[in-house]
């Protein structure tokens, strides 16, 4: 391990946990024992109030009125003379109009701030490669390419912060780490020496750099409220913990921020190669040139991207965005995630890349294809949302998670009785870590409503996914049907449930039935089936249903 | 009723099972086979789950939900993996690590070897197999041998109650079999041990027929 990066392997005094200090091979490490590789060293370029800056020009509002912009109903950026009477990020709309009586408020819109941001963007792309935008202020690139040509990592640094402050960016930061996280907090933190617009972490210094910083930076204020219960407050306590002490408290999402916490980029060490034929593309015809449209039209791909991430058992936590409009031009964008992207987030960077033209709807013309492929991905299993709470939940949740890595996402789930007639229909399987459609709340309330046709009795342990064919059959030899009026038109005698494998009749020693079961009969299509329970002679329970003259086994007591 | 192996802790059972299994309680690290019957595999993990553990099925499509939650069993605790393919032993033993009994039907056939192993696996978590099929060397194999449906009869009533004989065997020549009477299941889905009917010889007793409201 490089020296000062990362957390100590002690155990933090207080908290009696065995320092065995064994390490497990799991899914986040290459295998045990190997060394971490060396950092690619990053430069992220921060430009500070960047949504208030690009709102208010756009709005026309002069620089010393104090500006607010809300999203869902509170604060969600305020100037920088709104924050010196206390209108801070957070804070609900009406308590900040109580601080701030000429306050000047104004809806978040996101297409409008990455739109402000596109030259920005571009002037960087043309002054170094390998730019990845993380939100519409805040670019992060490697600092190899640029260091070498300008002259070191300062140099390099300082031109890029000076290129983005020429393209309307005022006040631009950087900082320089040995991870995309560090160098974030290096280019957010307050000056040492006024003017200074360049921090710069050492290699391995990012450890020692970021333990003073508090959790909140993390992101993540549910574990900062559990850490502070602990008496934790800053990262260094945080990364002072040991891997596997994070791990069993707050699962694989906890171990996620306690690598970054310690100035290791998980990313780098977990990141898998991407696996072909995850690319997805959506072509339009005729083109179309409204950014809203193609959003919208690319949803369906966006969802299909996500299933076969999914389905691949991965997450993507770098995407490329490519657009091709009708002159045959590409334009293509790396777009990052500070955690992983779903099908909403892709859509919001196709949105943005879309909203970043020259021209004030957005495009400089009708865009014909939209491709979508990821750069980078990690395991599904260490990004999975997990329950917060206490150990053994989250180890369940690891180890369904890990099976699910075996079967697929689908082939884990966990049972609820919804409603319906049929005995299959009240089967609700929700695959592990969704919710079911609607909540469970819809579905306890659908399960309660009456649903006439519903017999008496305790339920069957054996309900067949698929109804399996059977013969009755009466005294005659005929198989028992039943008339219009609702009669059977035989006593049942004989039943066979295996007759495609040749098996034998058996004798009825009891039965009882037919109830009807009218389905839909409003609609043309209506059906109406019979029920009918039978005992055969080995002493099991059939659960018989007879749809169009013939008999289907429903469900067995077993 | 002897224990071939020194005694581990016993996981929390129905009472119903308890006359039917050595040490009258589901061992840890202990595998069972229920051949035939659904239900009754279910009762075996009806009282882990009610004190709080979680249970797993693997390779059982048709597995009845409903007739579980009568049981007994928290549907908020159980995971089924209804199609494992033929990854079903690794599923299992990755099964045992979350949930305290797992409740399989094997596809195909069970190697000594692998059973030897997951076995191990069982023990070191305190987990319990219990196998809808045949499985070798299972402690216990519990079996319906009688069986009888009450309220229905020729044309008329509706499938209500059932009362069986389950007949526990273990390992051949170890333990020697027992056999107990059991309403699998009663009228409300639960499963519990029967109370035994005065001989009446002949006399047709005639039984209201409930109707679940």
């Amino acid at each position: 391990m490089l020296p000062g990066a990362g957390g100590s392997r002690a155990g933090l005094p207080g908290v009696g946990l065995p320092g065995s200090g064994a390490v497990r091979a799991d899914a986040l490490s290459r295998g045990a024992g190997l060394p971490e590789p060396p950092p690619t060293r990053t430069i992220v370029l921060w430009c500070p109030d960047w949504p208030v800056i690009a709102a208010a020009r756009a709005a026309g509002a002069p620089p010393e009125q104090p500006f607010a912009l809300i999203a869902k109903g509170l604060v969600f950026a305020s100037s920088a003379s709104a924050r010196q009477v206390g209108v801070v990020r957070g804070l609900r709309v009406r308590e900040a109009q109580a601080r701030c009586t000429d306050l000047v408020t104004q809806p978040y819109d996101d297409a409008l701030d990455h739109r402000a941001f596109e030259p920005v963007i571009r002037a960087i792309e043309a002054a170094a490669p390998g730019v990845e935008v993380l939100r519409p202020g805040t670019i992060a690139l490697r600092a190899r390419g640029p260091a070498r040509y300008h002259g070191g990592e300062r140099a390099a640094a300082t031109i890029l912060a000076g290129i983005a402050a020429d393209h309307g960016a005022p006040g631009v930061r950087a900082g320089v780490a040995d991870t995309p996280f560090a160098a974030e907090q290096a280019a957010r933190a307050r000056p040492t020496r006024p003017g200074e617009r360049v921090r710069m972490v050492p290699v391995g210094g990012s450890g020692s750099f970021l333990a003073p910083l508090p959790l909140g930076v993390l992101g993540d204020p549910d574990l900062a409220m559990v850490l502070g219960r602990l008496g934790l407050t800053t990262l260094g306590d945080f990364a002072a913990l040991t891997d596997e002490q994070v791990r069993d408290r707050f699962g694989v999402p906890g171990a996620f921020l306690h690598r970054l916490a310690g100035g290791r980029d998980p990313r780098e060490v977990s990141a898998r190669d991407v696996p072909p034929d995850l690319e997805v593309q959506a072509s339009f015809e005729p083109p179309l040139d409204r950014a809203d449209q193609i959003a919208f039209a690319f949803r369906r791909s966006a969802d299909e991207f996500a299933a076969k991430l999914r389905a691949a058992g991965l997450v993507a936590t770098t995407i490329r965005v490519g657009i091709v409009d009708e002159r045959d031009v590409l334009l293509e964008r790396v777009w990052a995630h500070p955690r992983w992207f779903d099908a909403a987030d892709v859509v919001d960077r196709v949105r943005w890349q879309l909203a970043g033209g020259v021209d004030p709807t957005g495009l400089e013309a009708p865009v014909t294809t939209v491709v979508l492929e990821p750069v980078a991905v990690d395991d599904l299993a260490n990004h999975e949302r997990g329950l917060w709470g206490s150990g053994p939940d989250e180890r369940v949740h690891h180890g369904l998670a890990r099976v699910q890595g075996m079967v697929g996402h689908d082939g884990v789930v966990t049972p609820r009785i919804g409603g319906g007639r049929t005995l299959a229909e009240r089967i609700v399987l929700v695959p592990w870590g969704d919710a079911p459609a609607g909540g469970e709340r819809a579905l306890a309330v659908v399960r309660d409503r009456p649903w006439p046709g519903k017999l008496p009795g305790p339920p069957p342990a054996t309900v067949l996914e698929r109804p399996r064919p059977v013969d009755v059959v009466a005294a005659d030899g005929g198989s028992v049907d039943v008339d219009d009026r609702g009669t059977l038109t035989g006593e049942p005698e004989r039943f066979r449930s295996d007759g495609d494998r040749g098996g034998r009749f058996s004798a009825v020693t009891a039965w009882a039935g037919p109830w009807p079961l009218v389905v839909r009969w409003w609609e043309s299509g209506g059906r109406r089936l019979h029920r009918l329970q039978l005992v055969d002679d080995d002493g099991r329970a059939w659960y018989l249903v007879l749809a169009d003259h013939r008999w289907w086994a429903e469900a067995i007591a077993t | 009723m002897e224990a071939t192996r020194v005694d581990t802790e016993g996981l929390p059972t129905a009472d119903a099972l308890a006359p039917l299994l050595p040490g009258g309680a589901i061992r840890a690290g202990g595998t069972y086979s229920v051949p035939e019957s659904v239900l009754l595999a279910q009762t075996m993990l009806q009282a882990a789950s009610a004190a709080g553990a979680w249970c797993a099925v693997v390779g059982v499509p048709s597995f009845g939900v409903e007739a579980a939650a009568a049981a007994g069993i928290d549907l908020d605790r159980l995971v089924l993996v209804p199609d494992p393919g033929d990854q079903w032993l690794a599923v299992t033993a990755a099964l045992a690590d979350v949930a305290q009994i797992v409740l399989t039907r094997p596809l195909g056939r069970v190697v000594p070897g692998d059973v030897a192993r997951l076995s191990a696996r069982l023990r070191q978590r305190g987990a319990a197999l219990v196998a809808l099929g045949s499985w070798p060397g299972a402690d216990v194999t519990l079996r319906v041998t009688e069986s009888h449906w009450s309220g229905i009869g020729q044309g008329h009533g509706y499938l209500t109650e059932r009362r069986v004989t389950v007949t526990a065997s273990g390992r051949a020549g170890a333990v020697r079999p027992t056999s107990t009477e059991l309403l699998l299941p009663a009228a409300d889905g639960s499963v519990r041990a029967a109370v035994p009917v005065a001989a009446s010889a002949g006399a047709r007793v005639l039984r209201p027929v409930a109707v679940a409201s």
